[in-house]
């Protein structure tokens, strides 16, 4: 660990590294607060990195809960030119099946257009025409502002910003006590994930922004924060088979979303209550998988017989009221807790539930509740001061190298071409499927705090493509041996890790096309590399 | 319906099979000898990813360079049509206008018919160099192009005039799809077919109407008219079907396009030709091997050759037909070439900008050639033997040539009776 963290003061520790949390970090950098930021592992390990992608308009709620909805197409708007580079406007329809109630459409349009949503009923037939893989069977549609967001895109722009104005990061580190003194949070005892090494960091404030992990952080300070860990799962198809969202328009259920995302197309979620002691390893079941894609059929017939590239599942930092410990009011909306007021512990804030959506709305009212403290008088400027790669209209493309030229505007924004590309090496391929040369893997390595293969798939999407790691991974190794001077043993344990992290998400889906894949991988990594022997 | 979900993957082209293997662009005759073509897998199932998110992503420039000679989609062990993605992805996102050279290299027939009524003046205008430079600079047709000679006699002339009357004669029959290689170019070879076929005791005839089989129009971007074509083509030879005329040719290009892209690539329904249209070399071999058609050799007919593997007979997967008809030759001494691209790929080789890979990929097969020290080289596609020609010292004949010469036609034609 830095030795100049554990000596420094700071104005507030942010704990978390998701959305949230990156949020937070950058709004008090900002607002001219020093600011460190700790996250246990990667940045977006949790829920951030385990949810659909989608760029709520808010419809979804529109019936249900009026103030989220307003929340998310209010954020939905602002995230359109504030994050630019990590979203795709693509709109979303809401279809109603032969064997769904037509008339909540009409509450369903009222509802929206009264939460300030845009919802326009259009006819089946122009719903079939601009979007072919609907099911062809609907008797209603209504377009609405949907669209799709890459959340991990999302948390680095942050992380960047936020280190542009003064904030340090501090990832593998996880928080194992808090220190208090005379009931107030002085800051947190840390251990390194990585080397097992004890230290501390000290703030004035320490904001808990760790998703559903907050409830331990909480306990940690002797306070509770009711929380319901929900786990919801979801599978990725292998290329994008629809270019607008599609919802069922009716109460939501389980599987009613179907979301394209870059080259992919994403079905989801169920929603299961599970206990706390098993979010660290979420596994999705064969019933699972099942409801996803019987479900998912009904959006969009095409899903029965498209390939699944992988299942993966994150959970939902639900939130059960104060006024109702038992958990039956759950709240969907964001809960800022002071606990200074609320349980007579100073120097500590908890933000929580709320959604992707709305995460710089979360970590607006985090900080402001943050700067009230500190006294502090300076205005939220994230809702109108773009993210790093947002700043201008993408660049004019190039003649040569088109892909991935492309793909790196998608991923960087307007970094794209300080990305290294001036000689063929650099310009190589090391990830064919998502387009990710040496160049890129360099760029993620000195300038997005990428370390590992799995850090560098979050940040590139190395791996996420058709071939799930099969010839990308021992390349980009090799690249990581170079750039991160790592020693080779280091190197294939890491490739090691990576190929199982990658089978754990094939694992579920394992049949077809698939489990074909998944034979070649094992048939190149543990048959002709050996790579098992390097397994630590 | 959960019974029936995901049990396998449907999707164009077998799109979702692709395993990213990669063993198809170890076969790509173009990604091995130049940098700037991504591959088969990357230029088609990897891209087409892309392309389906976005038409922007669309690379006219790199998908340009893929010779369509299908040697991926032979090489693919999951059965991805990765060629046909290449060229639906140039079908449909293409904004390139075809310009005067894609109009003279796509266009066979019509510049056929103009050019054989003035073959002579055509073919010593081609091969006169101030006429070569223009069409180098001008309309960028390569300079070191041979171009083939025209005949100064359309075959389906010749056929009217001296054959077709006779053809009547033989109890059994079949149609023949010359195409227009033979028809503008080669008659010689449609004379030898119909010598061959009489001598074992079918009769040939035309079909009503034959346009060209559209290859050359797909490649230079006239996708819209090959179907025009393609469409009357099966009409054709539906009808000659239903009037008991199995369909032969004798080129291996328009037989691939005819039997196997008609239906994916252009939406033509073209099972009378996935079931009915046969290589003539398959046709005889298979008849001769059950024993139902006897084949008499000229006893002093001795040759050395060698087989090439035109790209598309692999893909068809015939090779073993017109390599086993010539083995049957007493007195044919046989080399068999590695299967490799000849690099011309029909109208590709022509274009200026392709002409050095196009020479680069023939090299280790011109060679072989020379080495093998033969009188000649056998192929079965007519584009192979302008590359070998103009590439090397050696002579190209098509297997049915090479049986035109050995058989002995009238022991042949009283075995048949």
């Amino acid at each position: 660990m830095n030795a100049d963290i554990s000596k420094k003061h700071y104005d507030v520790i942010v704990i978390g590294g998701g959305a949230t949390g990156a949020g937070t970090a950058r709004d008090c950098a900002m607002r001219g607060l020093s600011t460190l930021l700790i996250e246990r592992y990667d940045f977006t390990t949790g829920a951030t990195g385990r949810n659909h992608g989608l760029l709520h308009s808010g419809a979804r709620y529109a019936v249900t809960d009026k103030e989220s909805a307003t929340e998310c197409i209010e954020e939905n708007m602002i995230l359109r030119k504030v994050a630019r580079h990590c979203v795709e406007e693509h709109d979303g329809l809401f279809i109603t099946l032969p064997e769904d109630d037509l008339g909540y459409q009409a509450k369903f349009v009222e509802s929206c257009l009264a939460a300030g949503i845009r919802a326009d009923i259009i006819d089946p037939e122009e719903a079939k025409r601009l979007e072919p893989s609907v099911n062809p069977t609907l008797i209603g549609a209504v377009r609405v502002p949907d669209g799709s967001i890459d959340p991990f895109r999302l948390t680095i722009s942050n992380v960047l910003d936020a280190e542009r104005h003064g904030a340090d990061m501090l990832t593998y580190h996880e928080v194992t006590g808090l220190i208090i003194e005379n009931g107030r949070v002085l800051g947190v005892n840390l251990r390194n994930n990585l080397t097992g090494e004890q230290s501390e960091a000290r703030a004035d404030i320490t904001v808990n922004a760790a998703g559903i992990w907050g409830t331990l952080i909480a306990k940690m300070a002797g306070v509770t924060v009711n929380m319901f860990p929900a786990k919801g799962s979801l599978l990725v198809f292998s290329h994008r088979v629809n270019n607008m969202v599609i919802n069922r328009c009716r109460k939501p259920a389980n599987a009613d979303i179907l979301v394209p995302g870059d080259v992919i197309t994403v079905i989801g979620t169920t929603s299961d209550r599970v206990p706390i002691e098993t979010v660290d390893d979420m596994r999705v079941t064969p019933e699972e998988v099942e409801v996803l894609l019987t479900e998912g059929a009904q959006l969009a017939p095409a899903l029965a017989t498209t390939r699944i590239l992988r299942a993966y599942a994150g959970v939902r930092p639900l939130v059960a009221s104060d006024n109702d410990p038992s958990g039956r009011s759950i709240s969907r909306g964001i809960v800022c807790l002071d606990h200074e007021t609320r349980d007579g512990l100073a120097g500590f804030v908890t933000i929580t539930g709320g959604k992707l959506m709305t995460y710089r709305l979360m970590a607006e009212i985090a900080t402001n509740m943050v700067c009230k403290k500190l006294n502090v008088d300076k205005k939220c400027e994230t809702a109108t001061t773009p993210l790093p790669g947002a700043e201008t209209t993408p660049v004019e493309k190039p003649k040569s190298h088109m892909y991935a030229f492309n793909a790196k505007v998608g991923r960087h924004g307007t970094y794209a071409p300080s990305i290294d590309s001036h000689d063929e090496i650099a310009n190589s391929l090391v990830c064919e499927c998502e387009e990710v040369t040496v160049g890129e893997v360099k760029y993620a390595v000195e300038k997005q705090h990428a370390g590992t293969l799995t850090q560098l798939r979050r940040r590139t999407r190395m791996g996420m493509g058709t071939c799930q790691g099969e010839l990308c991974a021992l390349r980009a190794a090799g690249v990581m041996c170079n750039v991160c001077k790592k020693s080779v043993d280091d190197s294939a344990a890491d490739l090691a890790d990576f190929i199982n992290e990658r089978w754990k998400g094939m694992y579920p889906v394992g049949w077809g096309s698939t489990l074909n894949e998944a034979q070649l991988i094992s048939n190149i990594y543990q048959g002709l590399c050996g790579l098992d022997n390097f397994a630590k | 319906m959960a019974e029936n979900l995901q049990l396998y993957s449907i999707s164009e082209n077998e799109l979702e099979k692709c395993l990213k293997c990669s063993i198809c662009t170890v076969y790509c005759p173009v990604a091995g000898v130049t940098p700037f073509y991504p591959g088969p897998k990357h230029a088609g199932p990897d891209g087409e990813r892309y392309r389906i998110k976005d038409a922007s992503f669309f690379d006219e420039k790199a998908l340009k360079m893929c010779l369509n000679c299908k040697r991926c989609e032979v090489a693919c062990p999951e059965g991805v049509h990765i060629a046909d993605i290449i060229q639906s992805a140039r079908i449909k996102y293409s904004k390139h206008k075809p310009g005067l050279r894609e109009f003279t290299l796509a266009n066979t027939d019509l510049v056929g018919s103009i050019t054989t009524l003035a073959a002579p003046v055509a073919n010593f205008a081609t091969s006169f160099s101030p006429v070569k430079a223009t069409l180098d600079t001008i309309v960028k047709i390569d300079k070191h192009r041979t171009f083939p000679a025209y005949a100064s006699q359309k075959f389906e002339t010749w056929y009217k005039k001296h054959a077709a009357a006779e053809q009547d004669k033989y109890e059994k029959q079949v149609s023949y799809f010359h195409g227009c290689y033979v028809n503008y170019n080669y008659p010689q070879l449609g004379k030898e077919l119909i010598k061959v076929m009489n001598a074992i005791g079918y009769g040939v005839k035309l079909l009503d109407k034959e346009k060209c089989c559209g290859v050359p129009l797909v490649s230079n971007g006239f996708a819209t008219q090959a179907k025009k074509h393609g469409e009357i083509n099966m009409a054709s030879m539906r009808k000659s079907v239903a009037e008991g005329r199995p369909i032969l040719t004798t080129g291996t290009s328009c037989t691939l396009m005819m039997r196997n892209e008609y239906d994916h690539l252009l939406h033509i329904d073209n099972k009378v030709a996935q079931e009915h249209l046969l290589l003539a070399t398959r046709f005889i071999y298979k008849l001769v091997e059950e024993g139902k058609v006897k084949l008499a050799f000229r006893e002093d007919y001795k040759k050395r050759v060698c087989y090439h593997t035109a790209c598309h007979m692999e893909r068809l997967g015939w090779t073993i037909y017109s390599t086993s008809l010539v083995k049957m030759i007493p007195g044919i001494d046989f080399v068999m070439l590695d299967s490799m691209c000849c690099g011309i790929a029909g109208t590709y080789g022509f274009k200026k900008e392709n002409y050095p890979i196009s020479q680069k990929i023939g090299e280790p097969l011109f060679k072989q050639i020379e080495e093998a020290k033969v009188d000649n080289v056998i192929t079965d596609c007519e584009t192979c033997k302008w590359q070998i020609e103009m590439s090397t010292s050696a002579k190209v004949l098509n297997p049915i040539s090479v049986l035109a010469e050995a058989i002995d036609y009238e022991k042949t034609k009283a075995l048949n009776q």
